[in-house]
């Protein structure tokens, strides 16, 4: 039997101060929430501060952990956008050992998925690859059949679509 | 000494206790240390006229800045050094945390160019206390204090309260002061109150105007709210009971024909029985705490569930619930009372009535000096008008059940965290708050002996409090599990060693001692204790050492499985929350 999983992302906007990502942290962390993917960067005003977390999880108490993130004094807001139409992006940058054999079966994949290639030599080059999770996944899975060497992914950032404020 | 500053010379410090004074602070409670050696000076240089009340351990600085906090609806101060002198208050931070009390706390701490580096008495307070504070503060610039202590006070003050932390490095407090002591705060995140939605308020009418068995329960939010007379009026036009927690005895009088006094684990049965048969209950400002549910999944469930909550975080957190409005306490039920009327409850209250004289509150009389006794003596000599802290164990609930509260603010004690050691410095808090109230502190043998160092705080400055140890040799209440759970084998619970608490007290200067071994004796040993004013009077009072609280409805289960007398049959260990 599995356990229904499911995967959430929240944008939580707060003030740019020192502990404010300890604060929020902590609230999932005390009610046993992994944080699959965690992004911090200034936000469009330099005194804020955007998060994008992931969690993967059981998602009982989920409403409840957002209001309490909510409520911490340096957070503006904390809201779930899993179910609202809205773009989240990753970016993956893949180091594979190839060499001149194989180079160019490794550049069709990365031509199928609209990768980019940002550095080469004789006998590795980097890959660069951007888009919705599942197609980050999807190269991934491809390309391992290389020997992949270094994978860093920066994890999910997200907008909302149209008018709605993310 | 005292040299007058002017702002152009100020440091860090000397800013920080104007700060203070601005903000109405004064008492501080607190004990020195190398790193905030900066701020006791201020607190001379400045000659303000905030008194600073020298402790003896940081634990009863801690417990008195909430214990004044909770007596007076003002935000308590504590002061202390950093490393062991901070560390050694976070009992108190997570005590005044859990229970929403509003408290500021000034923690000394290493020059910021060794903050990390395991300097002298260094110690990450801002890291170790942050699931304890509402909020805290590490401060970098001395220019920053006024808008941090501005900050500080008003997010331990309003919403729910809670404490705040201001962690103070010492080349901050030391450091030259050029800033503005008035500056705006800068909170953009913080929205402790926000509009109350009206149609809630009406849904929630319309439930009302259905049930023909409510009951309201009333918690410490409704305390802090100031919404007692608001309450009291709602229960009287909708004639519908009254239960409260443990913070929230007081909330509307104890003796009041519509209050049905505590419910939960040690309440009342007429309460807990109410609970249980009722068609609607509805928490204003409690939170549903595993004390008074028992078995979340059976709480009232077949009851119309309402809750009125100033945190949104708790709605739909122990207790899924029909209604809610999120807003305080004193305004949504003034809103509520225009949209009510008065129920057709007079069965309903009949069928309560039939329990309070099935199942009063009794205890046996013979045996030994009964704790029960003397709590209810103390009740029938002082009708209530007496401020009230206890300690946490079976003396608590005992006065939780015979002493009753007829005003808010008068029954003081430890509920969500339950902290041995809170009872008595948190009275020296309140007698410090209220000079001019009677402060009684009901404290067991065990807990009394964690922070009883305090006397002497509470002898140089001559508070009259009464201590009332209810001294049973046990910790007491951890015994009673132990007998009805785990077959009466006894762990670790016998207080062999306990010193003679009277000879103790008249070992200090101004303190005096009075033991009570008799039933005969006791309103005669309350008299003399409550003719004692000329400086705190402890009361040894030699208890029946085996006896239990009831009614107890064992951790975890459902209000139905309540035990009003002790049961014949063995238990089962509780599967609850401890
Ligand atoms: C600091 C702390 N340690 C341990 C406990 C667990 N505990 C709860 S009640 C109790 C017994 C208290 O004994 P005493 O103070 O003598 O009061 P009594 O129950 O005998 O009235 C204990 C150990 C606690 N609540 N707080
Ligand atoms: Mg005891």
């Amino acid at each position: 039997m599995t356990i229904q999983q499911s995967t959430h992302t929240l944008s939580v906007h707060v003030a740019n101060r020192p502990g404010v990502l300890a604060r929020v942290a902590q609230v999932f962390s005390r009610r046993g929430f992994n944080i699959e993917s965690l992004v911090v960067s200034p936000a469009m005003d330099g005194k804020f501060s955007r998060m994008t977390i992931g969690l993967s999880g059981n998602p009982d108490g989920l409403e409840q952990i957002i209001k309490q993130v909510g409520k911490l004094v340096d957070v503006l807001t904390c809201v779930d956008h899993s179910d609202d139409s809205a773009v989240v992006r990753e970016l993956a940058l893949v180091k594979v050992r190839v060499g001149v054999e194989k180079r160019t079966e490794v550049l069709q994949i990365v031509e199928h998925f609209s990768c980019k290639t940002v550095d080469m030599t004789e006998t590795s080059m980097i890959i660069m690859a951007t888009g919705a999770s599942e197609k980050v996944d999807a190269f991934v899975g491809m390309i391992r059949s290389f020997e992949v060497v270094e994978l860093v992914r920066t994890g999910k950032v997200l907008m909302a679509r149209g008018d709605q404020p993310t | 000494m005292t040299t007058t500053v002017s702002n152009s010379q100020m440091d860090g410090a000397q800013a920080l206790v104007k700060c203070l004074e601005a903000q109405g602070v004064e008492y501080i409670f607190g004990l020195s240390g190398g790193s905030a050696i900066p701020i006791f000076d201020a607190l001379v240089t400045t000659g303000t006229s905030i008194q600073l009340i020298l402790v003896r351990h940081e634990q009863g600085a801690a417990h008195m800045a909430d214990g004044y906090a909770r007596a007076t609806g003002k935000p308590g101060v504590v002061l202390v050094t950093s490393g062991p002198g901070a560390t050694n208050t976070i009992t108190g931070i997570m005590t005044a945390h859990m229970d929403s009390v509003p408290m500021v706390v000034l923690t000394g701490q290493t020059i910021t160019p060794m903050i990390g580096k395991d300097a002298f008495q260094e110690a990450d307070v801002f890291g170790l206390t942050m699931p304890v504070v509402k909020h805290s503060y590490l401060l970098k610039d001395p220019n920053d204090i006024p808008r941090v202590v501005k900050e500080a006070f008003h997010i331990a003050a309003t919403g729910r309260p809670g404490p705040v932390l201001m962690d103070l490095p010492k080349d901050v407090s030391s450091g030259a002061f050029k800033g503005d002591l008035n500056p705006p705060m800068n909170l953009p995140g913080y929205r402790p109150e926000r509009d109350i939605n009206i149609n809630e308020i009406k849904t929630i009418a319309d439930a009302l105007g259905r049930s023909v068995r409510p009951v309201i329960l009333a918690g410490h939010g409704a305390m802090i709210a100031g919404a007692s007379a608001a309450v009291q009026q709602l229960a009287e036009t909708l004639n519908a009971p009254v239960t409260t927690t443990l913070l929230g005895k007081g909330v509307i009088p104890e003796t009041h024909p519509l209050s049905l006094g505590m419910l939960g684990m040690h309440g009342t049965a007429y309460a807990n029985k109410a609970v249980v048969e009722c068609d609607l209950i509805m928490s204003i400002g409690s939170r549903f705490d595993d004390r008074i549910i028992g078995q979340a999944s059976k709480f009232c469930r077949d009851a119309v569930r309402i809750h009125i909550d100033v945190d949104e975080a708790e709605i739909n957190k122990m207790i899924h619930v029909h209604h809610a409005c999120v807003g305080d306490a004193k305004a949504v039920v003034e809103e509520l009372l225009k949209h009510v009327s008065r129920q057709d409850t007079d069965e309903w209250l009949r069928r309560i009535d039939g329990y309070r004289q099935k199942y009063p509150l009794r205890y046996g009389r013979q045996g030994g000096l009964k704790a029960q006794q003397i709590l209810d003596e103390l009740y029938k000599m002082t009708k209530g008008n007496i401020v009230v802290t206890t300690d946490v164990g079976q003396h608590q609930m005992w006065a939780a059940q015979f002493l009753r509260t007829v005003r808010p603010n008068d029954f003081i004690s430890s509920g969500g965290a339950g902290t041995m050691g809170f009872g008595f410095p948190a009275a020296i808090g309140a007698q410090f708050g209220r000079p001019n109230d009677q402060v009684w502190t009901i404290v067991g043998d065990g807990g009394f002996q964690m922070t009883l160092c305090e006397l002497a705080t509470a002898c140089v400055a001559k508070l009259p409090i009464k201590v009332l140890v209810l001294n049973n040799h046990y910790l007491g209440m951890v015994r009673q599990w132990q007998e009805l759970f785990y077959d009466d084998r006894k762990s670790g619970v016998d207080l062999i060693g306990n010193p003679d608490f009277a000879k103790l007290a008249d070992s200090y200067p101004g303190a005096k001692g009075f033991t009570l071994k008799r039933s005969a004796d006791i309103r005669k040993i309350l008299q003399r204790a409550m003719e004692y004013n000329d400086g705190p009077c402890v009361i040894n009072a030699e208890c029946e050492k085996t006896e239990n609280v009831f009614p107890m409805i064992p951790a975890g289960r459902p209000l139905e499985d309540m035990l009003i007398d002790r049961p014949r049959t063995k238990l089962e260990k509780p599967t609850g929350s401890t």
